[in-house]
């Protein structure tokens, strides 16, 4: 009986294949809809999630100025110098390493290409705080550090705009008015939500006061970078080193900090649960477009529900009986829902693929995302295809033949 | 093959059809005796709007009586099923419909098929005996048309070939010849009155026109929901 109303519920989709196309594409696109938001999402929340565990977990950065935001000035307060770092190096305790950038702007030349850069001065410390690896080539030791070496190594936009696909190891660079000779290629990070961080030139500290710049006072540091050692608060670790600052900038009670600490456990924090938002937001949007599918469906069965009528006082007339003319139409529905799912999840392969690379976010399969589409689909398939046969089956034929 | 005589196939005593309730209710069937044996040919007749459709109806199983009683074959009719009667229609009863009542957009030969598919013939004897009954009706080289494409008469044929394919005990039609000309309508009556006389198959049929009507044996005439007159011909 049951291969008979397939059977029959085969040729019925056969010979109706405008309708049975409408109601799978209403099907398929909810389905594709909800699933692809979904799993891009949380594509994109991954995404964030790596590139802050890029920049270092447990890093701390201590920079002039009163905050950041909108209240961030640190015009007029002075910078830090290279004594600080060391300091608080020594003095306290739970601090992994620490590192002193000093930062500027200037113009980069390789042959014929020019473009202006971040250049960063700092210790061989920096790569390691800041999770830096070296993808060709070496970063700079100490011995470079401290014989002030003319070398530096290029994250790998700076190395795509000048270089092009050039392998850069061993070529020399013009930075400012120094030559400078490019020892290794960063690994790229990628964008986080905070700029480019491969646009990028780190060179030793020491080159760039003594050649690039000069040491044009003490206070040259624009920012020192702090790792803090696994395990340990960075709540009492910022209170310490608050206090330890204020008494090195000799601030009275009654001045407020004029410097920040910021701390990237925060700031992943804020991202995760934006992004984490934002996937929510998607899925919404997602079902409302699974409803609408839905409601689609629901018109073509109500519209065709008179031919359907029809249909089942003719079945019923010639000797059906009411279950096996519900049967077929449970049949129907169901193969119509299943088809649309399967090539709702197809689709919605292809676009996750397509569009994760599009926007370069990973695409991992969430095979609990596809099944609870497909479910929630087929099932609102189902239940529009199925309840207006239901009450059509239980009519006398007569009354179903004459409906109108 | 000649029926045996006066074993009875339909008794209806004082079988009344009421449609709507209240002020509504319109009383279209008021009081039906009948008896008709296994094998008979009778013409129902009568004027428009005189309860001859819901008399099928009721007969064939396709509607339900308000009050009486119907047996078929010793059956009560009313006390069964809504599956009962599904089975009933499906295995005895054969229904030639005043509206074809075809299914859209299908071909004659699955239109045929479809009381088959349900008794749950195979493939192949569906297809021979959809092709026989398409064929007994004149309609060999329609087999692949759908009812659009059909003009009435061809349609009325090719709901005949689907009353017929099951080859039924009994045979409900309404005015099966309504929308045909006069020779189509001499080769369908033809086609009744062979199947009555072949094969035992006994034939209820509502027609207006008295032509048609002399090939039966038996006349009934309904006025105003009552049966008027009831004449069988030496
Ligand atoms: N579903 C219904 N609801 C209410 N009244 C109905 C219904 N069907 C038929 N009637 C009424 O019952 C009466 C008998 O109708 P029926 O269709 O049996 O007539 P008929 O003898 O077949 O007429 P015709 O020769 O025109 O086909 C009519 O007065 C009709 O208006
Ligand atoms: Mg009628």
């Amino acid at each position: 009986m049951i291969w008979n109303a397939f059977a029959i519920a085969v040729r019925e989709i056969s010979r109706n294949l405008t309708r049975a196309f409408l109601t799978v594409l209403g099907i398929f696109i909810g389905v594709a809809a909800i699933i692809t938001m979904v799993t891009l999402g949380q594509g994109a929340t991954l995404a964030v999630k790596a590139q802050i565990s890029n920049l270092g977990n447990n890093l701390l950065t201590l920079r002039p100025g009163a905050g950041f935001g909108a209240r961030a000035s640190s015009a007029g307060t002075p910078h830090f110098t290279e004594k600080d770092a060391t300091i608080i190096g020594e003095q306290i305790a739970g601090i992994a390493a620490v590192a002193p950038v000093r930062s500027a702007l200037l113009s980069t030349i390789y042959r014929q290409n020019a473009r202006s850069s971040t250049v960063t001065g700092t210790t061989p410390v920096y790569f390691e705080i800041n999770k830096w690896r070296v993808a060709e080539g070496r970063l700079f030791n100490e011995v470079d550090f401290r014989s002030g070496a003319a070398v530096c190594v290029i994250g790998n936009t700076v190395r795509t705009e000048l270089f092009g696909s050039e392998n850069p190891v061993g070529a020399q660079i013009r930075i400012g008015k120094t030559a400078c000779v490019v020892i290794g290629l960063l690994v790229a990070k990628g964008q986080a939500g905070m700029g480019d961080q491969d646009d990028t030139i780190i060179m030793p500290l020491s080159a760039l006061q003594r050649r690039v710049i000069g040491k044009t006072s003490s206070h040259d540091i624009s920012q020192i970078s702090i790792s803090a050692q696994d395990g340990v608060d960075s709540e009492a670790l910022i209170t310490e080193l608050t206090s330890l600052m204020r008494q090195r900038r000799n601030l009275q009670r009654n001045q407020d900090n004029n410097f920040n600490v910021f701390d990237t456990r925060q700031i992943a924090e804020t991202l995760g649960s934006t992004t984490q938002l934002m996937t929510l937001l998607l899925a919404a949007v997602a079902a409302v477009s699974l409803m609408v599918g839905g409601i689609g469906i629901m018109n073509i069965m109500l519209v065709s529900v008179t031919e359907r009528t029809r249909e089942i006082g003719i079945r019923l007339a010639i000797g059906a009986t009411g279950g096996e003319v519900l049967l077929q139409f449970l049949v129907e529905a169901v193969t119509l829902s299943c088809v649309g799912g399967v090539v709702g999840i197809l689709l919605a392969f292809g676009l996750c693929a397509g569009l994760a690379r599009l926007i370069q976010v990973p695409f991992n399969f969430n095979l609990q995302i596809n099944v609870v589409a497909f479910l929630f689909a087929a099932g609102v398939g189902v239940l529009f295809g199925y309840t207006p046969a239901r009450r059509a089956a239980r009519l006398n034929p007569i009354d179903a033949l004459r409906h109108e | 093959m000649n029926p045996p005589a006066n074993e009875t196939l339909i008794e209806l005593r004082n079988l009344t059809k009421t449609y709507g309730e209240g002020d509504a209710a319109f009383q279209a069937l008021k009081g039906i005796d009948l008896t008709i044996q296994r094998g008979e040919f009778v013409a129902l007749m009568g004027p428009s709007g005189s309860g001859k459709s819901t008399l099928m109806n009721v007969l064939g199983c396709l509607d339900t009586l308000t009050t009486g009683t119907y047996q078929y074959q010793g059956i009560a009719v009313e006390t069964l099923t809504t599956d009962e009667r599904s089975l009933l229609r499906r295995y005895a009863l054969g229904f030639i419909f005043q509206g074809f009542n075809l299914l859209a957009r299908t071909s004659s030969l699955d239109n045929v098929e479809l009381p088959l598919l349900y008794r749950g013939v195979s493939r192949r004897d569906r297809h021979e005996r959809a092709v026989a009954a398409l064929t007994s009706v004149g309609l060999p080289t329609k087999l692949h048309s759908t009812p659009a494409e059909l003009s009435g008469g061809q349609q009325q044929r090719v709901a005949i070939a689907r009353a017929i394919v099951t080859e039924p005990s009994t045979l409900f039609a309404d005015e099966p010849t309504g929308n045909l000309d006069s020779a189509t309508t001499r080769d369908i009556m033809e086609l009744l009155t062979r199947l009555n006389q072949d094969r035992g198959i006994t034939v209820l049929m509502v027609t207006h026109d008295d032509h048609v009507a002399a090939t039966a044996r038996r006349t009934v005439l309904i006025k105003d929901g009552q049966i008027e007159s009831d004449l069988v011909r030496a």
